[in-house]
């Protein structure tokens, strides 16, 4: 019997790993990469908090979360495609061009 | 038993997590998310929730990293040179980060669970009762939901719709006054300062 605390260790591990790579990589993909990471992670511990409490509601967030990831992730590959047709790179330190 | 495959699939998990964030190549990372996310179905399996760990691998195994890896073939992306200079003081401060940020919030969620959860019932498990909440409770957020996914597509398809073909503006052309819609062959529409690296980077690769 794996006690519950188990996994949201794992899932707050997952996190900090996925907030590392979206800090330092400095490829677009590879950042949007992370987030997935961070979205999974955040599933993760929601469904241990629905295992913890035996209720429905978690999954059903879960079930949204993957959801809104998938147009997320279709969303931000299509801007990063229009991205590169005007400037060629996908490196987020040369994508500056909102900075202020 | 079952703290043995908690065991090798958190392990397969974080290895693979580590591999994501640390690999230069977009493609290895990719592959190594697939293997995460693998992992983290089968925890949520573990954790009754069966229908979510099918979903995890139908939708983002499935679908969500076919999407990225088409996006890194399409657009050919090399691997990351190394950073340079101030980079690694950078990196260094993320990852110091990272580990307290970890610590704490793990310090946090073990503070506040109870060693011993309940068994695992048989409503938790059905999935007739997680449709039947998802249907009736949640059914207007369900609703949104696809309403949000059409609008996604909708928009996905305009941005990364190509530009018009020149010559279905000829006309324009001809007459003076062309639309500014050539942007895949639109050096001269590039920053001017930016415009010289963006060539040299282009004759490069």
């Amino acid at each position: 019997m794996v006690p519950v605390s188990w996994y949201l260790l794992l899932s707050a591990l997952l996190f900090a790993i996925g907030t590392a790579g979206a800090l330092t990589r400095r490829n677009g993909i590879s950042v949007f990469l992370s987030i997935e990471l961070m979205l999974n992670a955040a599933n993760l511990s929601l469904v241990a908090f629905a295992r913890q409490f035996d209720e429905h509601t978690g999954q059903v967030i879960v079930f949204f979360v993957m959801a809104v990831a998938a147009a997320e992730a279709a969303v931000g590959l299509a801007l990063f495609i229009a991205v590169y047709r005007q400037r060629r790179t996908i490196d987020i330190n040369r994508i500056n061009l909102m900075r202020w | 038993m079952e703290t043995l495959v908690f065991a090798v699939f958190a392990f397969l998990a974080v290895a693979s997590a580590i591999a994501v964030v640390a690999h230069r190549n977009p493609v290895y990372s990719t592959m190594s998310l697939v293997v995460t996310l693998f992992s983290v179905a089968v925890l949520f399996v573990m954790l009754g929730a069966p229908f979510l760990g099918v979903i995890q691998v139908l939708v983002y195994a499935g679908a969500i990293v076919v999407l990225f890896l088409f996006v890194i073939m399409l657009l050919n992306i090399q691997a990351e040179e190394m950073p340079q200079g101030g980079q690694m003081a950078q990196r260094i401060a993320s990852i110091l980060g990272a580990v307290v940020f970890a610590g704490m919030l793990g310090l946090v969620f073990w503070r506040t669970m109870q060693p011993n959860s309940p068994p695992l019932t048989e409503e938790l498990v059905s999935l007739r009762n997680l449709s039947r909440e998802l249907f009736f409770e949640y059914l207007l957020a369900f609703e949104m939901i696809g309403l949000l996914l059409l609008v996604a597509v909708i928009g996905a398809t305009v941005v990364a719709r190509r530009p018009q073909q020149a010559d279905t503006t000829e006309d324009w052309a001809a007459s003076g006054d062309a639309p500014r819609v050539d942007g895949a062959r639109s050096e001269p529409h590039i920053n001017p300062e930016t415009g010289d690296r963006v060539a040299a980077r282009a004759g490069r690769s």
